[in-house]
């Protein structure tokens, strides 16, 4: 409101003074001038002023100013316009009457500059871009700007000021909620038009509110990978939040129309992505991507193009792009990030922001590539080429320093998929090959142990070859493998092992469960324990199952359930109906154990992600150590388990009685009233006892033959 | 025990109402007949032939040897129980929604659905001891409450008549002057089209469920909210227990998104819920369409629902529901 708003005496003096009768006002009727609000600012000032300012169209985004042109007399005039006409036309619709070369009015000879007006704002950008630098001959060299930024040319003052330093601020605490007493983990949801953040309190079985808003964002949410920021997607660009106590903003990513956003796995950098229609059908689409430094907000680098220069050599067309474009390496520290062009990938350095050696790393026909999630080590793949001659092959390469560490060559391949284990310790490739006939396929693995000298390489089959493989997925940190393979309707899981054989490792099965209704794989983040989970077609079927032990721990079903997340700590499961289907929508929380905990239906559910954790701080010797005195460490656990345990249902029975005792005073008075009415009830069934409450008449259901002479007929026997 | 399978209508079903011995259940349907059944066996007593449209609702006397009944043929008629006779017919110039007798049997408060520019009305008719001096003369009429006006009944003692409908506004009117006494709360009440409306044998008290996908329990004579049963999918009808602190609530998908993958993705369940905890008991499956239609025996031990699919089913409660502690 407005800080200078007068009390209300002040204001009748001040009429009086001027000789107003403030009776004789509609104040309603005022009008003030446009564009002026006498210091009152509205309510909702402040909100517009929060929001980016809005990009004004000045009108003038469609014109560009070409200068160093040749100045020549009038009567070459027409032949210059002709030429600039020429080349302008390749660029874009020059409007009617939309190429002005003004004239100097004295000397009748032209300025050296003209203006050019296009049918759209992308069309005069395009031209800019194309022409900015174009030698007319050897002493007319193009200069293009865009008509607008003549202004802001002009604007920049003659002189340098030092910029201004700013006080320190100090930073919110930005991993507050990993002090949680209770150790709680987070989770953030998106239902309708709000946003929501909870505790997943599984003690008290419910979840616990956080912070809430509507309209946070305009497309999704995204926590950042080691759970600091949540980041939220705009029009105008992206926003991460965080902080201590409640959710604010840390950083606005200015991005028009940002479709995509990532995080680089280490939180250093965020890169956004958008991508516009072309006017012109025939076209491509225009891509913009933006990476920025997530601690300052800077923008470090962008990349413009078309959509082809970014599709992968080998789908390409019209299929658009996979997002993530770029992909990072180099481990938690971001060292690398790197996409993949025709023939090439093209790896850059996070420190320079150029590529690495300042070329591109040229692989023939490359058409799928990995990072290992720890190292700097790159695993492409190349399809076959020459109808076979040419063996596909997948490599290992080191960044820097592009040195093949290893590489494979396959033959008859159709297809190949690289898993790695989030250690990097393993890397599982499954080839997809061709029979002798060339009328199938089948499906093997080729295991890579990335941290044993000269990286040893083990072909594994399944035991029959013919079966399809549905899923496939490490246990993370760990040495086993589960994979989902079959045909029909249901397919079997299979475990194996890296680590079996004594010193020379070697991978086995460990066992197979047969018949099973999964086709997706959910391993814990802490390992051991794992979701087969049936989506789907299978309607939600889970089954937790412990890899340790080889054994089932619980089966359950959540009906249409379409997602499921473990919370980073590998306590709980999340499993959710998102609004891809109308009905049950909402989420389950489950012990990972597969005991259900609780649920909460909600309509338009979009989506759940937990907030993940920052890797632990322990070395793994005291992990190991905790793990084993572990009796004694939750000891202090069971008991306030056990407490929260009590005062809930003291609660729950505090509850009930309450509820109880309320209805019961409400029945004492309907009863009340029903007595008094007796009379008068009676009175209007015509003094009928028959009152039916209270005396519960019981009918009998009594048979009753009853006989009935239809017709009587006489007919004469013979 | 297992459920009694009673097909006998040809179109979804549309109301069920026992009457007050809980010998005899009168089931309504779109199929123009309404049917009355054997409550115990289910067996099938006979049908009511005479109108020509969806049969919405019905009612039937204390003594049980009257029925009448609603029907979007415009029509209310008024039935003789044990012959099938027709006695009379209210002809009105829209279908008529809901029917119910008063208190004694001689006033039925009737709803009228919105159509070809008349709006929706509730009316009350004097019902004649003989047949013979039936008049079609309308005691009162209220108009008011904007679409459709899915459930009118009585309050106690004849005074009151309680409506709900599409605008998901419960209204109290004085049945004597058809003044607006009470509406419920915008903030606190239902957020979406009240489809139905079940009143307590004693009268204090009601229930009502709508396609927010939630039941309410409200005071008669204050119109206080008491109780909230969330659920979630739209309620199509409810019913409460006579004997057990209980209600059941039922509804499902909405008919035309119901698709033919598996019959649990519609929700066709009737759920039992705790009538003062609002802690859900269990659910009873079966329909492989919503329901529309609930309805308890005045008795307490056995409920029947009836479905978008035809059937009308008929439980009879096993001995441990009676045991049932929360």
């Amino acid at each position: 409101m407005a800080a200078a708003a007068l009390s209300m005496p002040e204001i009748e003096n001040k009429a009086m003074n001027l000789g107003i009768d403030l009776s004789t006002i509609d104040f309603d009727n005022i009008v003030l001038p446009p564009g002026d609000d006498f210091g009152i600012n509205s309510d909702d000032e402040d909100i517009l002023h929060e929001e980016e300012a809005p990009e004004f169209e000045t009108g003038y985004g469609n014109v560009i100013v070409v200068d160093n042109l040749p100045v020549v007399s009038p009567e070459k005039f027409a032949k210059l316009e002709g030429v600039i006409r020429k080349i302008y036309s390749q660029t874009g619709v020059i409007k009617e009457g939309g190429l002005w070369m003004p004239v100097n009015p004295d000397t009748n000879m032209t300025l050296g500059y003209c203006f050019i007006e296009f049918n759209t704002a992308q069309e005069a950008k395009e031209a800019k871009e194309k022409t900015d630098g174009y030698k007319l001959d050897k002493s007319h060299i193009f200069v293009v700007d865009m008509f607008d930024d003549i202004d802001r040319y002009m604007n920049v003052p003659d002189e340098w000021t030092p910029a201004e330093i700013k006080p320190y601020e100090a930073g919110d605490h930005l991993q507050h909620w990993l002090t949680d007493e209770k150790a709680r983990d987070q989770f953030v949801i998106r239902a309708g038009t709000v946003t929501e953040i909870f505790w997943n309190d599984a003690r008290q079985v419910r979840p616990d509110p956080v912070y809430q808003r509507q309209y946070w964002t305009d497309s999704f949410v995204q926590w950042s990978p080691l759970g600091t920021y949540l980041a939220t997607v705009h029009r105008q660009g992206a926003a991460v939040w965080g902080g201590k106590s409640t959710f604010n903003r840390i950083h606005r990513f200015p991005h028009n129309q940002v479709k995509h956003i990532d995080f680089s796995p280490g939180e250093r950098f965020l890169v956004t992505y958008s991508s516009q229609e072309p006017s012109n059908p025939r076209d491509t689409h225009r891509v913009v991507l933006n990476i920025f430094d997530l601690g300052t907000g800077k923008l470090m680098r962008d990349f413009r193009g078309s959509v082809d220069d970014f599709t992968t050599g080998g789908s390409g067309g019209l299929s658009g792009i996979s997002w993530p474009i770029f992909k990072w390496g180099g481990g938690k520290e971001d060292k690398y990030f790197a996409r993949i062009g025709k023939n090439a990938i093209y790896v850059y350095e996070t420190e320079t922001f150029i590529l690495v050696d300042k070329k591109s790393y040229k692989v023939d026909n490359v058409v799928d590539f990995s990072w290992s999630p720890t190292d700097s080590i790159l695993a492409l793949f190349v399809p076959e080429l020459g109808g076979g001659n040419q063996p596909a092959r997948v490599s290992l390469v080191q960044m820097p320093g592009k040195v093949e560490l290893r590489q494979k060559n396959l033959f008859s391949v159709s297809d190949c998929k690289m898993y790695w284990q989030s250690n990097g310790e393993y890397l599982a490739v499954k080839v997809d090959r061709y029979t002798k006939t060339k009328k199938s396929t089948y499906t093997g693995f080729e295991l890579f142990r990335i941290k044993e000298r000269d990286i040893p390489i083990e072909v594994l089959e399944l035991d029959n070859k013919n079966d399809k493989i549905i899923a496939f997925a490490w246990e993370p940190k760990g040495h086993r493998f589960a994979v989902i393979h079959g045909d029909g309707p249901r397919p079997d899981v299979s475990f194996y092992s890296m680590k079996t054989g004594g010193i020379t490792a070697r991978v086995s099965k460990l066992t197979t469960l047969k018949a099973k209704q999964a086709n997706a794989l959910y391993w814990s983040p802490a390992g051991r324990f794992i979701v087969l989970a049936g989506l789907k077609g299978f309607n939600g079927q889970l089954e937790f199952y412990n890899v340790d032990d080889l054994e089932t721990m619980a089966t359950g079903e959540h009906f249409m359930c379409t997602d499921i997340e473990w919370d980073p700590t590998g306590r709980y499961v999340a499993t959710a109906v998102t609004s891809v289907h109308e009905m049950e929508n909402g989420f389950h929380i489950w012990s990972f154990n597969g005991k259900l905990l609780y649920r909460i239906p909600k309509d338009h559910f979009f989506q759940f992600q937990w907030r993940p954790r920052p890797p632990s701080l322990l070395s793994p010797e005291k992990e190991e150590e905790i793990s084993r005195n572990l009796r004694k460490y939750s000891k202090k656990y069971e008991a306030e388990d056990q407490d929260v345990s009590l005062a809930l249902s003291e609660q729950d029975r505090k509850k009930r009685r309450s509820l109880q005792e309320e209805w019961e005073t409400w029945t004492a008075r309907w009863k009340q009233y029903h007595e008094e009415e007796r009379e008068l009830r009676l009175q209007l069934r015509d003094g009928e006892a028959s009152d039916d409450e209270g005396s519960q008449e019981q009918y009998e259901a009594k048979e009753v033959e009853a006989e009935e002479v239809l017709d009587v007929h006489e007919e004469i026997v013979d | 025990m297992r459920p009694i399978l009673m097909k006998g209508h040809e179109r979804p079903l549309t109301f069920l109402k026992y009457n007050r011995e809980g010998d005899l259940l009168l089931s309504c349907a779109k199929d123009h007949t309404p049917t009355v059944w054997f409550a115990d066996d289910g067996q099938r007593l006979g049908t009511y032939r005479g109108h020509n449209g969806a049969v919405w609702c019905c009612d039937v006397s204390h003594d049980s040897t009257r029925l009448v009944t609603g029907s979007a043929d415009q029509s209310v008629k008024l039935w003789d129980v044990q012959t099938g006779t027709q006695l009379y017919s209210f002809n009105f110039n829209s279908p008529a929604r809901s029917v119910d007798f008063s208190v004694g049997d001689k006033l039925v408060v009737i709803t009228t659905d919105p159509f070809m520019g008349n709006p929706s009305t509730i009316q009350v008719k004097r019902i004649a001891e003989d047949p013979a001096d039936q008049t079609s003369d309308s005691v009162l009429t209220i108009k008011g409450p904007q679409g459709r006006i899915n459930r009118a009944v009585w309050g106690p003692l004849n005074k009151t008549i309680i409506s709900a409908g599409e605008d998901s506004i419960i209204r109290i009117w004085d049945s004597e002057t058809g003044q607006l006494l009470k509406e419920s709360d915008k903030e606190s009440g239902h957020q979406k089209t009240i489809s139905s409306l079940c009143m307590f044998t004693d009268k204090s008290h009601f229930l009502t469920g709508s396609a927010d996908k939630s039941a309410k329990l409200w005071d008669t004579r204050s119109l206080t909210l008491l109780k909230t049963y969330q659920m979630d999918r739209p309620v199509n009808a409810v019913a409460i227990s006579p004997l057990l602190d209980h209600v059941v609530i039922g509804g499902g998908q909405e008919a035309v998104n119901v698709t033919m993958t598996d019959r649990r993705a519609g929700k066709f369940e009737a759920k039992f819920y705790h009538k003062i905890l609002q802690d859900e008991i269990g659910g009873v499956k079966g329909h492989f369409g919503p329901i529309n239609a609930l309805a308890f025996n005045p008795d307490g031990r056995s409920f029947s629902s009836g479905g978008e699919d035809g059937y009308v089913r008929l439980h009879h409660f096993d001995p441990d529901y009676f045991s049932i502690r929360m």
